[in-house]
Order: structure tokens, then sequence, then C-alpha cells
């Protein structure tokens, strides 16, 4: 599967519901069942209030970045934690570089990380000669596939249960009316061979609680407790916007989190890493590595007006709620973070230049707001950088000149009249499909039927 | 004194749902409110601040405020134009006057609940079958979500059940036709689901005209009318 790159958002969502028409299936019903879950959890608890304190704690978190990497970083070090600071996605992976030579690593398994995907991990280790091999099941599913994650938490979202059945019928030799135990065994069966094998685990972090340098992982598989326990060196890579402040805020999240992303009170595991295996314990890796990644959050840090989707936990409850990922899913967005999260920190990460399409490709509902746990103000940080699109010359330069024209009329009632006339009499009606604007209106829908006379044309000549 | 408004009437119903105003003027003389309608007015200009033209949409918010600013009450047809105006005009003018226009501008729906107190308009809707889609600026921005339901109720229509009432219809001004494809599946979505209805009804004629040109190019007969034209036939007169 060629991948699309942010960019191409148009051309990806057309092509992705012109060709397989399964994926909008899949995933409009995945979604939704996500978001009916969310619903009911959310209404387990005083759900406005424990979203106001989540705010409130990334907020102050982020506010005070710094003190809380510093104090994270101690806390780890003094547990015999190797901690390193990547500002780029580069020095993440020379991190692997030093490893894989060091203790002549072979095969690697990866619990679920979405900052893995951003840095390329994967390719990366084969391009070191070492097999990584995803665990999650779903993340499982689309490796053997060769494609990327299509949502933050279900990276599988698209794929059918009948895509599942063909897959591994093919790759596993599983029945090809296999029932999904059946699946999901057969997939075990073959991880827990990966588990045995491997010289390295790597994971992500959901949370890290900077007084006590706790990593925290959410998971339902059961498969980031092994990446990180069985291996004997296991490595974490965490955005560092991943720091609550203290171990006991985990209390919340721990349970928000699970709530928001796929209505559960909490996940089925969770892991809180302290460090390597101590002397008294009977496993664990020998080794722990903590990359704390910048890769471009620093930066977006920095920017007055964007920064608030640093708070973001990665849930996906946005996704699950925005009618328009619900139509095709994670790739048509192009890289790792899709939906309305991910547009608001692709212009930052990737640059806008490459990724000004995408705070495009939202009708600004506000569903994401009203779901969002961390209260991030998704609808206006899109509209945000539209205008720096805008601003920086980005945006359709027709789109523009249009827009400025507009404007202008719209400051001369007279001529604005005049123009809003034009719609009956000229013959656009059947030129439409070849003009601007009412061409591609037209594509979809038939063309708008302007009223008889206007509004202002009758008040003139008086409403009975 | 009696209650006296300003019609905005907004630049896309003055061109497209022109009888949806009409009715509106209709539904509140009846009510007995004096309506005025400012010659001056022309688009709130929530199209440009919404594709990220914000420079645009301040001149079109500072004509808007300048043309409205003797008004006792500003009623729209339309809850995303009336969103607007209330939710984000005070980001584009600074100052006062933003805040003071916001504070007196109300969807119809929202006007005729909010500050008349209507409770029933009469009996001319009974037995229709409707299907209201919650347009996603009146339903987020605004909180209208009962207002027209009850007028609609109120008049003796039957609010027929629709799993997809509160989802977008994939209009979004500009993101119909900058993103038709996408657009157009949004629409399906709530066309799908719609159920055997008379009509279906919004506070929103740019969702109207998506949901109606959407079927009109899948070919179905089902017929769309503004909200304004459904309670103005409510009152049975």
């Amino acid at each position: 599967m060629s991948h699309a790159r942010p960019g191409d958002y148009r051309a990806a969502s057309a092509r992705i519901l012109r060709e397989t028409p399964g994926v909008r299936a899949s995933v409009g019903s995945a979604t939704r069942a996500f978001d009916a879950h969310r619903t009911l959890a959310y209404e387990g608890i005083d759900a406005e209030r424990w979203r106001d304190w989540a705010r409130d704690v990334k907020t102050h978190a982020l506010t005070h970045l710094d003190r809380y990497l510093a104090e994270a970083e101690a806390r780890m070090q003094e547990r015999g934690v190797h901690v390193h600071w990547a500002e780029t996605a580069d020095d993440a992976l020379a991190v692997l570089d030093d490893l894989v030579a060091k203790h002549a690593i072979r095969s690697a398994v990866k619990a679920k990380s979405m900052v893995s995907e951003e840095l390329g991990v994967n390719a990366h280790l084969e391009g070191l000669g070492v097999r990584p091999v995803e665990t999650d099941l779903g993340e499982y599913i689309i490796q053997l596939l060769g494609e990327p994650p299509s949502h933050i938490v279900g990276p599988a979202i698209h794929k059918s249960l009948d895509d599942c059945r063909r897959l591994f019928n093919e790759r596993l030799g599983t029945p090809p009316d296999a029932d999904p135990d059946t699946l999901a065994r057969a997939a075990r069966i073959a991880l827990r061979q990966a588990f045995l094998d491997a010289d390295l685990g790597i994971s992500g972090a959901n949370f890290v609680a900077a007084d006590t340098g706790t990593l925290a992982l959410i998971e339902n598989e059961g498969n980031i407790r092994l990446s990180t326990s069985l291996p004997p060196v296991h490595v974490a890579f965490v955005g560092i916007e991943k720091i609550v402040p203290r171990l006991e805020d985990l209390s919340g999240f721990l349970q928000l989190t699970a709530r928001a992303a796929t209505g559960q009170p909490i996940g089925n595991f969770v892991s809180l890493i302290q460090g390597p295996r101590a002397a008294d314990e009977i496993d664990g890796p020998e080794e722990v590595h903590v990359v704390f990644v910048d890769n471009g959050r620093v930066a977006l840090l920095e920017d007055d007006a964007a920064w608030e989707a640093l708070r973001c936990i990665r849930c996906g409850a946005c996704l699950n709620i925005c009618p328009v990922y619900r139509q095709t899913g994670g790739h048509a967005y192009g890289w790792t973070y899709s939906g309305p999260i991910g547009s608001i920190i692709a212009p930052a990460m990737l640059g806008l230049e490459s990724a000004h399409p995408l705070p495009y490709a939202s009708s600004l509902c506000g569903a994401c707001a009203d779901v969002c746990p961390v209260r991030i103000p998704i609808p206006e940080l899109l509209v945000h950088w539209r205008n720096r699109s805008v601003e920086s010359g980005l945006a359709s330069g027709f789109e523009g000149i249009g827009s400025r024209l507009y404007a202008g009329l719209a400051e001369r009632p007279g001529a604005f009249a005049a123009a809003g006339s034009l719609l009956r009499w000229t013959p656009w009606r059947s030129a439409g499909r070849a003009l601007p604007v009412l061409g591609e209106w037209m594509q979809q829908r038939t063309a708008p039927p302007p009223s008889p006379k206007s509004f202002r044309q009758l008040w003139k000549e008086g409403i009975e | 004194m009696s209650t006296r408004v300003a019609l905005f009437a907004t630049c896309l119903a003055d061109q497209f749902f022109a009888e949806a105003c009409a009715d509106t003027v209709r539904l509140l003389r009846h009510l007995g409110v004096a309506v005025d309608f400012p010659a001056g007015q022309t688009c709130c200009g929530q199209p440009a601040y919404n594709a990220g033209h914000v420079r645009d949409a301040q001149r079109m918010a500072a004509h808007t405020i300048e043309v409205f600013r003797a008004a006792d009450y500003v009623v729209l047809p339309s809850g995303s134009c009336a969103g607007m105006v209330r939710c984000f005009y005070r980001e584009l003018e600074p100052g006062d006057r933003a805040d003071d226009l916001a504070a007196r501008t109300y969807e119809l729906s929202q006007f005729l609940v909010q500050v008349l107190g209507v409770g029933s308009l009469g009996h001319g809707l009974e037995g229709s079958r409707v299907a209201y889609h919650h347009g996603c600026h009146a339903l987020r921005e605004l909180g209208i979500e009962a207002e027209p339901l009850d007028l609609l109720r109120g008049a003796g229509a039957e609010i027929v059940e629709w799993e997809a009432d509160r989802e977008c219809c994939g209009f979004g001004g500009l993101f119909s036709t900058k993103l038709p494809e996408v657009s157009g599946a949004m629409a399906d979505r709530k066309l799908d689901t719609l159920p055997a209805v008379d009509v279906v009804t919004s506070t929103d004629g740019g969702c109207l005209l998506q949901l109606s040109g959407r079927a009109g190019k899948r070919g179905t007969g089902t017929r769309f009318e503004h909200l304004a034209r459904l309670l103005w036939r409510g009152v049975g007169a």
C-alpha cells in the first residue's frame, strides 16, 4: 500500500471512499461503538468536573515542564534507569543504534506505541537487521499487512472481521471461517514465541509521574506487560508532554483515559514501571532506558496560540466522534496522528508547509470539543491553523482573492444585493459544473435552487 | 411598548430561503413583535472566518456590528450565523461592541422560547411526521436543543427518532466544496439513517441545501423545509 502524505488529504480521502468502501463501514461501526461506550462511561462519573481537573493538571504540568522533567529524570536515575533526551526523531533512533550494538540485539517485541510510529522505529530496526514484532493484536494485524495504524487506539479499526479471517488464513493457517477467538488464539501462539525470543522490549508510556519517576502504561491484552518485563532490555519512547506532577494524579488519569478511549472504567492491565529488576525481584528487565522525545513538541509548547493541543492524552475520543474521520479512517491523513487531534498537532510537528491541508479536514461541527477529556479547544485550534495557512500564503490564492472580494462586497450593501441577484438570471446552473466552487458542489449534489425572489426583494414588495 | 426585533436574514437565506425569512417576519408579527429589516445587512463573515480568512471576517463583523447597533434584538433564521455573532465576534472586534451585539442576538426558535416564552404556536402541524436535524452550531455553540423540538411538537408535529440527528450533515460552509467527497459521504450517513417522514427540517439553510442537494443527486424524493416555514405553518393561521 502506498502511504499518503498530509498534503494529499483530499485525494487520499476520495480514493479511500471510492476504492475501499469497506473501510468506511468498518471505521463507522467501530467508532460509533467506541463513542457509545464512552458516553455511558462519562455518565458514570461527574465527567464535567473530571475534565476540568484533567485540563488543569495537564496545563500545570505543561507550564512547569522543565521542573517536572528534571524531577522525573532524577527519580528515574536513582533507580538505575538510563534517561535519554531526543530533540529529533534521529536522536531518538540513535539510542536504538547504541543498544542494538551493545547487546547484539536480533529481535524486538513492541508494545503499542504511537510515538514509536511517529519516530519510524520499525523501519529503523529493520535497517539495523533487527526484527521488530508488534504484539498488540491490532498492530500485529497491520504489521502483517504492511500498513500504518489507522487510529490512535484501534490501529486496525479499518479492517473487517473478514479481512482478518483472510489474512490469518493466509499467514497463520487458521480456517477461512475462523471465529474471533480462534484468530486471537493463533496470534497469541505466534506472539508467544516472539516474546520468548526477544532481546529487546519497546514501549511508549501513557503517563510519567514526575515525583516518583514512574512510567504508567494502559492496555487490555497483557502484551505491554510482557514486552516491558520479559526481554532483558526495555526502552520506552515518551513524548515530553506525558508528564504529570504526582503519582497520585494517575488515579484520575488512568480512569479518565480508559473511559474516554474505550468506555472502560480502567484498562484491563495497568503497568507502573519504576526501573530495572532489583536484586530481590524475580522478573523484569536488566536494563531500562527512557527516551524523552521532543520532535516538535517544544516548538508547539512555545506557540502561545496552539500549545493546548499538547494536553492530549491520546485517547482517540475525538476520532471516534468525528464525522469526517468516520468516513475514511486514519490513512487519509497521511501521518501517524489522524483525526481532529492529529490535524492540530501536524502543523507544529511536521511544519505548516507540508501539513496545511489537514486543519481543513473538518466541518468544524465541534463534536470533538464536547468529548475531549482534557478540554482541548480543537475547533478553535483548527481555525487558528487555517488562519496561519492564509497568513503564510499557503492557502489557495483563488480562495483568498474570492474571500477578499466577498468581504469588499459585504461592506457595500447595494453591490452585495446586486451580486446576489446574479444568482437568478445568469445561466450559471447549466454551466455550474465547469465553475469553481459550484462545480465541486455539483459533483456530489444537485445545484442549490435560489428562491424565485430574494428576501430583500420580498421585503421591498411588502410581506403579507 | 411592544418588542421590536431586527431581522438578520443572512446572506444564504436571503438568496435560497427567502420564503423562510418571510415566514419569520409573519411569525414574529403574529406574536405581536415589530420587525425591522436593516437594509445595510450583508454577511456575518462566518465563511471567511471558518476558512481562516480572519481579516476578511473582521471587516464583515465590523460592518454587521454597525448595521445592528441600534436593534433591541437581532433574530436570525440560522443557528450557524447566530453562533458566529454570539461566540466569535468578540475575537474579531476589540471593545464592548461585539459582546453587546452578542447579548442581543438570537436564533429564531431560541428567541421564541427564551425571550418571548412561547409554548404552543397553534395546531397547524397536526399529523405531520418530522425529522429534525440538529445543526452543529445551533446545538453546540448556542445549546439549542429542546427549543425547536418543543415548538414543533407544540404545533402538533410528531418528531420521528433519527439515529444520526446530532451528526454533522457535511455542509460546513466551504468545507462542502473543498472536500466534496468526504462531505458527500457525511450527507449519505444522514440520509441512510433517515426514517420515513413527511419533512426534514433544521434551523439552518446551509444544512438543508447540503441534505436536499445530496438527496436530489441520489434521486430520493424527501422534502426538506426550513424550520421557520414549519413554525409559521404550525400557527395554522
